[in-house]
């Protein structure tokens, strides 16, 4: 076990050092002179542009100012807005929570109804319900989910008047920020109808970002279930005369929930990258909102803090899921590739 | 061996292959719809011309946010207009060009470049495959529209930068497939053979090896073809990918969005073609997967 995580530790350095140069090499292939890049004015005098050339540490040579800008990562520090002026990692941390939240919600929707159809699909396979899921969850994968929002937007928002379109809470509200979950500091605060406006808020986007990964979680336990299904002790327990619910339940989705698990693991990625639509449709104040915002705005070290941060995310995520996948199927642990 | 004998001979056993492969190909149902929706997006592509009934650039000034109509006299638009007053089927005709060609491209990039860098690092092995597959975790370890996103911000944006950023965060799929399916190729009989017979390396790399880890590279391609159209679609939407006035879908459906609404055909019926593009490519490539692999083929 402890060989099998170091293992996987020792893997990630050099994918460590890989994002850290992509990062690194980002700012310096931008066009045209980084130092108005990175200091956000215009017309220099000459004497101000090697002052900034210095405090910007470009006049070292690369490999001595990339040695500095992963050893100030080490740190902790990884550089300064220069919209805002404040270090990346706040504002990275101050946002993150609301993209957490939301990520959750998805997920937990995507599970909630991707894993009982993709059993059902299974149990019923070749039948018109199987046929049925199967063809939703295609669509649902093939879904441009800016458009899904918009829709969604147009009807629920517009047309029916049912839900909220943008932000996370009505402006009736200021919530004091304790944890930074939204739907944990309403009820913290007491505040009457703060709860609700929250929840109200969350749902659409919440559909949104969801639907891919529930797609590909009904789609993945369709088939690891119906890989497990055609096992000999799926046969004989059928055959000992238990009841489907303790073989399909109990025998089978133990055994493709190893699959399932996994898959849930690896969409972290799909997430991230949902946020960033998402949040641009909803106006949902976390990371994806906030790299968009900094690209256009041409904050360039905020881009390249939070791509560090979300591949280090991704990173450590991977990783707990590589060795819960351990634990869940040792044989695992036990090959070298 | 007799050369014309033996061409002849490979070109039965490739009909017989094709043959066998379109048996279980059509056995799916759906994968032939998909196919034959496909075609129909090709053929409206190339003869976007004689098909779309306006000029997708003409501004109809009297006849700005047009609801769709049908049969009218005047402002017959059956899809609707714009803000500008432009024919919005006409737009999303000419669209489905600029989201063919950018899949095609990218699937084009991805094959080409991947299929050389997984040969590369499965014959090679050692440092060579090291360095290669460590490079390719870098790419898979940031979300692959924000890697596109980053790119973009460097090469500029627009339709041509958005394509190559997208075939760069698709390559580790294709150099991974590649890769290990030759290394499972590699160990096999006919490869030592070729091997002590004195092919070159050239020939073991891409004529012995190669072709026999054809079939899951082009279900990949499939499926990247697919989601590349779903990239682009969403970088245009970003205002990262394809500008307006292009009538690329996803461009479309941002240059309309303050509409939507107002007017919320401008924004429905982009994305619903961009929807049926990419479920007609993910229903054949389904259908692509299950004819090559004869381990699924049964579920």
């Amino acid at each position: 076990m402890f060989s099998f995580v170091i293992r996987r530790v020792a893997l990630l350095i050099p994918i460590f050092f890989g994002v850290t140069l992509v990062s690194f090499g980002f700012i310096r292939m931008l066009p045209g002179d980084p130092v108005a890049a990175l200091a956000g004015e215009r017309d220099m005098t000459p004497e101000r542009h090697a002052e900034m050339m210095a405090r910007l540490g470009l006049d070292k040579p690369a490999w001595e100012q990339y040695f500095d800008y992963v050893w100030k990562l080490l740190h902790g520090d990884f550089g300064t807005s220069v919209l805002t002026n404040r270090p990346v990692l706040d504002e990275f941390l101050e946002l993150f929570p609301a993209t957490l939240e939301l990520g959750m919600a998805a997920m937990l929707l995507a599970i909630i109804i991707g894993l009982p159809i993709g059993i059902f699909a299974a149990i019923k396979r070749g039948t018109i319900y199987d046929q049925g899921i199967m063809g939703l969850s295609l669509i649902g994968y093939s879904m441009p989910i800016f458009w899904w929002g918009l829709l969604l937007i147009i009807l629920f928002g517009g047309i029916w008047g049912l839900t909220p379109i943008s932000g996370r809470i009505s402006y009736l509200f200021d919530v004091e920020t304790v944890t930074g979950f939204l739907l944990i500091d309403t009820l913290l605060s007491g505040e009457e109808g703060a709860f609700a406006s929250a929840v109200h808020h969350m749902i659409l986007p919440t559909i949104v970002l969801g639907t891919i990964p529930l797609a590909i979680i009904a789609r993945q336990t369709r088939s690891a279930m119906l890989e497990v299904l055609s096992e000999d002790y799926v046969r004989t327990a059928r055959a000992k005369g238990l009841s489907p619910l303790r073989v399909y339940g109990l025998h089978a989705l133990r055994n493709a929930m190893i699959t399932v698990i996994t898959v849930i693991g690896l969409q972290v990625g799909t997430l991230m990258a949902g946020a960033i639509l998402t949040e641009t449709i909803f106006s949902w104040p976390g990371i994806g909102k906030w790299i968009i915002f900094s690209v256009f705005s041409r904050d360039y070290y905020a881009v390249q803090g939070g791509l560090v941060l979300i591949a280090m995310i991704i990173m450590s995520v991977n990783l707990v899921v590589d060795l819960l996948y351990g634990l869940i199927n040792p044989r695992i642990m036990h090959t070298n590739s | 061996m007799d050369s014309s004998a033996g061409s002849a001979r490979k070109s039965g056993i490739l009909r017989r292959d094709i043959l066998e492969f379109w048996y279980y190909f059509s056995e799916n149902k759906a994968a032939v719809i998909g196919l034959v929706f496909l075609l129909g997006i090709i053929f409206m592509a190339i003869f976007a011309g004689f098909i779309a009934p306006h000029d997708p650039t003409i501004q109809y000034r009297d006849c700005l946010e047009q609801p769709p109509t049908w049969g009218a006299e005047k402002c017959n638009f059956l899809f609707g207009t714009d803000y500008a007053g432009r024919d919005m089927l006409s737009r999303i005709i000419y669209g489905t060009r600029l989201s063919l060609i950018a899949g095609g491209m990218v699937v084009i990039l991805c094959l080409s470049i991947g299929i050389m860098f997984g040969v590369i690092a499965g014959y090679y092995r050692g440092w060579v495959d090291i360095t290669i597959m460590r490079i390719m975790d870098t790419i898979l370890s940031v979300p692959g529209l924000l890697m596109a996103l980053v790119l973009v911000a460097i090469l500029g944006p627009g339709l041509l930068n958005a394509m190559i950023a997208i075939s760069i965060t698709y390559l580790p799929y294709f150099v991974r497939l590649t890769r290990s399916s030759y290394i499972i190729e590699n160990t096999k009989e006919y490869v030592i053979a070729s091997k002590i017979s004195g092919a070159s390396k050239f020939r073991i790399m891409f004529i012995t090896i190669l072709p026999n880890c054809m079939a899951p590279l082009i279900v990949q391609a499939t499926l990247s073809f697919s989601t590349a159209i779903l990239d682009t679609a969403a970088l245009g939407f970003l205002g990262m990918g394809a500008q307006p006035p292009t009538p690329e879908w996803g461009t479309l459906i941002a240059e309309n969005r303050d509409l939507m609404l107002s007017a919320p055909w401008t924004v429905t019926f982009p994305g619903l073609a961009i929807l049926l593009a990419v479920l007609a490519i993910n229903l054949m490539g389904d259908g692509l997967r299950d004819a090559f692999d004869p381990k699924l083929k049964r579920s």
